[in-house]
């Protein structure tokens, strides 16, 4: 669906209805003129389904309209039918009116759902660009802290603090996790956004495919800090992201380890851009498995212990008073003390990833039927049009 | 970095200091004031006027369905205003918090009014005016003497009040929770929140859901019981359908809350694991939880309002409800898809695409059995002669109000066009579209309409025009800007924002609010003006001023303690029409003893007590909770051991009663 | 009634002119049923989160390391039993027999006491080796789910004493036998609600 959206939309925003859209897009409605191919898609949607339920909205509004004028008591000419309750036709009308509506607008979400799941690899970075198959994704790890985010690059070893630079027209994939509280990671100009949850571990794929400066967010309240928990978003060309991740690995403050990492962590707000030269390559699993504190359990050993059938009498035992002061930090330490303890490692066992691998992308083009020939015509059709071509109001 | 460390625990007085004082921040210390000269006043008022006996013997401690209606009533429109006042703060802050600027609140300050805010409007303003609603007239409607458990009536409002009372204390002392109005963990968990916010956030829902639980218990026995001969469910006006459908769903969904924040309490109180970080919790679990008690929550909301746009539609329309069969499956469709919809508030919390859309597309599907019953309204309205009286111009506002909010509704249950505009203002606009829209479009419709039931005259049509019009425009000015900053990915709970072009919208937002403060105040003024001149505004025709079709307009306004002196025989679905229109004949003598239930103080002496358990609990007073849980339970035991219970109402006191009313019927004609 | 009244030529009657009683809780059993029904979601709410955090041992103790069956099994018996005897207090009561009432309420009150002596005895003992409420998530909704049917269980002889005192002053009136009643039901439901906690947390605990 979304890959003609573009087009479809587009030809009906010159509705007179919706004429007010684009006009307020001057004053940057970021959601419906994002700079990514993703959120364009998600935007392209939100227009389709709002012109679908005007078909039916717009017809009630005026029906109300008319009939409370059209019936009013003062108007005697009208007819009067008071005993009139009943019409087997109309209730078939009224039921499947919004039925069909339904009918298409499920079938919209249902494919539209699937082809825009933030967990699916891209399959092209804007209408008519198809990832090459060579092509990788950038890995960025997101961890939300309070009340800043770090964003972590394995492949570069560089890290920042509010600050996400990334490359134009390359596809992100980004690993979310959070140290404490729910947070969600919000990019509008990027894609939607996916809650980033202490322990867990999210992903979202998406694709800038204009260069410039962007706003991300926490679009979930977290506490205190959260209405500063911002950051700049950059899409760059290429050749100025290698520069930059150059600028971060010059960078004065050094490496992100464990230790600085803990450090991090304690509640901030406000917090300046920060970027650090190298980071520890396992820290982002271990935020996931939540045993960046030196002789804790990580998750994954947790549950293989767990999915065992634990570790007996002798378990019970195995727990220990917190020596770092993640509560303490926030002054929570006192009322916290069941908090304060923690499942200890049995020996120095390696982090392992959560890191699944991706589903396969899919090119929905293939889901349209495009490209197939027309049986009566089979010259240019609306669903053959060269793809590169499209896009003219966005 | 949070500003308030918790307290040290101490034997007497708990966790209780003078530190929990908020006398730091002035906004709080003048609204004390402004409270406590207030209370002086009315407390003042009341002595002087020796209004105390008759407060306690006729309102504190009745059973009459009808009283504890109004009180309900009044307790929502106070907390109301409380609430409305947290929205004022908002707007402004959201105005002001530009380019620099911190605004006027802290964090730690705003963090509570948002919250507030939420907890109240939901649960302490649309909750009790719905409640008060249903217990006032669905007994009228069936023809019945009272709810089929009276006491528990009395018992179950008090509860409710009670856990309003304790939500504003905590205004004074202490604080409220800083965690959004549902208090996720782990950010409500006792790791990072741990003050008494959540505690009083706890309590404050735990005493009042259990006066909604059993409140809903009552009202589905009284319909199913307490019917008058010959009304079979399909005989049931509209009201009392959408009626027994939203106490359906407070039974089958309260308990979920209460078994939930059960287990947070355990988490902050006890330090077990449910929705903690470590040692195996699952704060995902909660989030699923509180949401499939919130989604059907919505519903309670709303569908009693529908049951109301239902009545006052085919009332002024002159005409049968078009649709009623369609319009009962319409209602139990609702009830049963509420349940299957709770996941579209978090698709974004990464569950698969079929999850998600099959959420999504669950969300849509109620929307067909809600668009049938705006089609059944519109053709109730088609050849009809509608008088615009003040309920059907709002039955008309909230047509044209609600499909928007409806429509948006649909709008976010799409996925990825949530995955854009979750958390955003979009989503606040929409839900506010919808409560505001629906709920409260539908009660202040449902005032106008009931309220020379309850009182025996008119409301001010004036004033409730004034009100009106403030209310409709209003509410599109403020609202209108929210939808299109959350097009601008403005997210909610914001306190201060960076970017400059967005200020003209918020400013244009709290212009939008202060016009629906003046319709507030000029619904204040009608109530005033009309109390005033209840005199011109007398219902002169006995009982029944808009030619209702229902039961409730066949007694006198305001009705007797018994309702009806004979208890009506069904035959239509429009029963009093139906008799007006067959020349029935109001019996004229004969009149029987009947028998009532008697008051009684118990209700309020034991929700007094939990008042006192709930405020100890907070502050970790434990002789007190200690004390004052025996008290309840005594207290309760004790009541159990009065068998006397009700008393007859002698024939001669009734004749004196529908005699005065022959005489004003014979006046009025 | 009504539409008997709706043949041809009779004149149709609005009013029932008949005062006929409603006797005080004539509807009390099905407002106590819909109560009861609303209490066994509050377990439902629990069973569920026993079955998400059952697992969840936090490398610590797994049910076939801290339940003894045998225990489990007598202590099952003491709540079965209990209800047994409470189903003959009901059949004495519709003899009339006031003291036969009055004897098996107080046998099932001692076999309520009985199960909760047994219960508290194995949560003293959990908590004694350290497995507390506090050390897994496991842990906590085992507690929270056993406790709160031990909590209704205590509820339920308060309720019980209270009602052998009532028996004892006023005899078998309405109010008393629709009481008794009343906690009959409620009595058998926490034994069915038990049934399911015995099944599902200890037998498949242990045996799985």
């Amino acid at each position: 669906m979304p890959s003609n959206l573009p087009r479809f939309s587009a030809r009906l925003r010159l509705l007179p209805l919706l004429a007010a859209l684009p006009l307020l897009s001057g004053c940057g409605l970021i959601v419906l003129d994002p700079a990514g191919d993703v959120a364009r898609q998600q935007g392209d949607l939100i227009i389709l389904s709002t012109v679908l339920m005007l078909l039916i909205i717009v017809p009630v509004m005026a029906l109300t309209i008319f009939f409370a004028w059209k019936y009013r008591a003062s108007n005697k000419e009208a007819t009067y039918k008071p005993d009139w309750d009943h019409s087997t036709q109309l209730e078939l009308v009224i039921w499947s009116a919004p039925l069909l509506i339904i009918i298409c607008l499920g079938a919209v979400t249902w494919v539209a759902t699937h082809l825009l799941d933030p967990y699916r690899p891209l399959a092209r970075t804007a209408p008519g660009k198809p990832v090459a198959a060579e092509v990788k994704p950038l890995d960025v790890q997101v961890v939300a802290l309070d009340w800043k985010w770090l964003f972590i690059y394995p492949e570069q070893g560089v890290a920042t603090v509010n600050e996400l630079a990334l490359p134009v027209d390359r596809p992100i994939r980004f690993r979310i996790s959070s140290s404490s509280v729910m947070n969600s990671f919000y990019v509008p100009a990027l894609a939607g956004q996916i809650y980033a949850m202490p322990g867990m571990e999210t992903k979202l794929h998406g694709v800038f495919d204009k260069t410039g400066e962007f706003e991300g967010f926490s679009a979930n309240y977290s506490g205190w800090g959260f209405s500063n928990m911002r950051f700049a978003v950059k899409s760059l060309p290429a050749g100025e992201f290698d520069k930059w991740v150059a600028t971060a690995k010059a960078s004065a403050e050094g490496d992100l380890s464990r230790a600085a990492y803990l450090k991090l962590e304690k509640p901030t707000h406000k917090e300046p851009v920060r970027r650090f030269a190298a980071s520890d390559p396992q820290l982002f699993d271990a935020v996931v498995n939540m045993c960046v504190e030196p002789g804790k359990m990580c998750m994954h050993d947790m549950m293989s212990v767990d999915a065992a059938g634990g570790a007996g009498i002798a378990g019970i035992q195995n727990v220990r008073q917190v020596t770092y002061d993640k509560f303490a930090a926030r002054g929570t330490a006192e009322a916290a003390r069941w908090s304060m303890r923690y499942v200890a490692a049995y020996c120095s066992s390696p982090v392992m990833s959560n890191d699944r691998p991706d589903a396969k992308p899919v090119a929905p083009e293939k889901l349209k039927g495009e490209g197939l020939p027309h049986p009566a015509k089979p010259e240019r059709t609306a669903l053959r049009a060269p793809v590169a071509a499209d896009r003219p109001m966005s | 970095m949070t500003p308030h460390p918790a307290p040290e625990t101490g034997p007497i007085l708990g966790k209780l200091s003078l530190e929990a004082l908020p006398l730091h921040e002035p906004i709080l210390v003048v609204t004390f004031i402004g409270v406590v000269l207030g209370g002086i006043a009315v407390l003042g008022l009341i002595t002087k006027f020796r209004l105390w006996g008759y407060l306690w013997k006729e309102w504190f401690t009745t059973v009459d369905h009808k009283r504890i209606g109004i009180m309900y009533m009044i307790l929502g429109l106070i907390m109301f205003l409380r609430g409305f006042a947290d929205a004022i703060m908002m707007r402004i802050q959201q105005a002001m918090a530009f380019g620099g600027s911190e605004g006027y609140l802290t964090p730690h300050h705003y963090d509570q009014v948002f919250t507030a805010h939420g907890v109240i409007m939901i649960f302490f303003v649309a909750m009790p005016f719905i409640t008060g609603l249903m217990n006032y007239v669905v007994p009228l409607q069936i023809g019945a003497r009272d709810v089929s458990f009276p006491f528990l009536n009395n018992f179950s409002f008090w509860m409710t009040t009670s856990g309003a009372v304790l939500t504003m204390i905590s205004l004074f002392v202490g604080e409220y929770a800083q965690t959004g109005w549902l208090a996720y963990p782990p950010l409500s968990g006792i790791s990072y929140s741990p003050n008494v916010g959540v505690d009083y956030y706890i309590w404050g829902l735990q005493i009042a859901g259990i006066g909604t639980t059993l409140s809903g218990i009552n009202l589905i026995v009284t319909i199913l019981k307490l019917r008058a001969p010959g009304m079979g469910l399909m005989k049931m006006p509209v009201f009392t359908w959408t009626s027994i459908c939203a106490n359906i769903l407070i039974v089958a969904s309260f308990p979920i809350l209460t078994a939930t924040l059960v287990l947070l309490t355990l988490d902050r109180y006890v330090g077990t694991n449910f929705f903690t970080n470590d040692l195996g919790g699952s704060p995902m679990m909660y989030v699923n939880l509180i949401w499939i008690w919130g989604h059907p929550e919505v519903y309670i909301l709303v569908l009693p309002l529908f049951g109301v746009f239902s009545e006052v539609t085919s009332t002024f329309s002159g005409k049968r409800l078009f649709g009623y069969t369609s319009m009962v499956y319409a209602t139990i469709c609702i009830t049963i898809l509420s349940y299957l919809v709770w996941l579209h508030h978090f698709f974004t919390m990464g569950s698969g695409a079929s999850v998600n859309s099959f959420f999504g597309i669950t969300t849509m599907v109620i929307s067909i059995p809600t668009g049938a019953k705006l089609f059944n309204w519109l053709f109730t309205m088609y050849r009809g002669r509608i008088r615009f009286e003040l309920p059907m111009m709002w039955t008309v506002a909230f047509m044209l109000t609600f499909v928007i909010g409806g429509m948006t509704g649909v709008l976010l249950a799409v996925p990825p066009a949530d995955f854009v505009l979750h958390n955003s203002l979009f989503l606040i606009a929409h839900f506010h579209n919808v409560i505001i829209g629906g709920v409260l479009f539908g009660l202040f419709a449902a005032i106008n309409y009931w309220w020379p039931k309850a009182f025996g005259y008119k409301l001010d049509v004036f004033w409730g025009k004034v009100s009106f019009w403030c209310w409709v425009v209003g509410f599109w000015v403020a609202f209108t800007p929210l939808y299109i900053l959350g097009l601008m990915g403005v997210t909610r709970r914001m306190r201060v924002f960076d970017d400059p072009s967005l200020q003209i919208w918020f400013v244009i937002a709290g212009i939008g609010a202060l016009i629906v403060a003046a319709g507030i105040g000029a619904m204040l003024i009608q109530f005033g003006v009309s109390i005033w001149r209840r005199k011109e505004l007398r219902d002169t025709t006995g009982g029944d001023p808009w030619d209702g079709r229902t039961l409730e307009w066949a007694t006198s306004s305001p009705p007797p303690d018994y309702n009806f002196a004979f208890t009506p025989v069904i035959h239509d679905l429009d029963a009093w029409y139906d008799m007006k229109k067959r020349g029935h004949q109001r019996p004229t003598g004969g009149y029987r003893d009947i028998h009532m239930p008697s008051n009684t103080g118990t209700g309020i002496i034991l929700s007094g007590f939990c008042l006192v358990m709930g405020f100890a609990l907070v502050w970790h007073i434990w002789w007190l909770v200690a004390l004052s849980f025996v008290a309840t339970i005594v207290g309760a035991i004790y009541h159990t051991f009065n068998y006397k219970r009700d008393f007859d109402i002698p024939a001669a006191t009734v004749t004196a009663v529908e005699e005065a009313r022959t005489r004003q019927l014979a006046a009025g004609a | 009634m009504s539409a008997k009244t709706m043949t041809a030529d009779a004149p149709v009657q609005f009013y029932d002119l008949d005062e006929h009683p409603h006797p005080e809780g004539h509807s009390t059993m099905l407002g106590f049923w819909i109560y009861l029904m609303s209490d066994c979601l509050i377990f439902a709410i629990l069973f569920a989160c026993y079955a998400v955090l059952g697992g969840s041992y936090a490398a610590g103790p797994a049910p076939k390391d801290l339940f003894d069956l045998k225990l489990i099994a007598l202590n099952t018996a003491m709540l079965l039993f209990s209800s047994i005897t409470y189903g003959f207090a009901v059949l004495q009561m519709q003899q009339g027999e006031v003291k036969g009432v009055q004897i098996w309420l107080a046998i099932t009150g001692l076999f309520g006491l009985a199960f909760l002596g047994i219960e508290l005895y194995e949560f003293h003992h959990l908590i004694e080796i350290g497995a507390t409420p506090q050390r897994s998530a496991f842990l906590s909704s085992f507690f929270t789910l056993v406790g709160t049917h031990g909590l209704h269980v205590t509820f339920g002889i308060v309720w019980l004493v209270t009602l052998m005192f009532q028996l004892s002053k006023h005899g078998l009136i309405a109010a008393n036998k629709r009481r008794v009643m009343c906690l009959s039901m409620f009595w058998h439901f926490l034994d069915v609600v038990w049934i399911g906690v015995f099944t599902f947390v200890y037998l498949m605990g242990v045996l799985r």
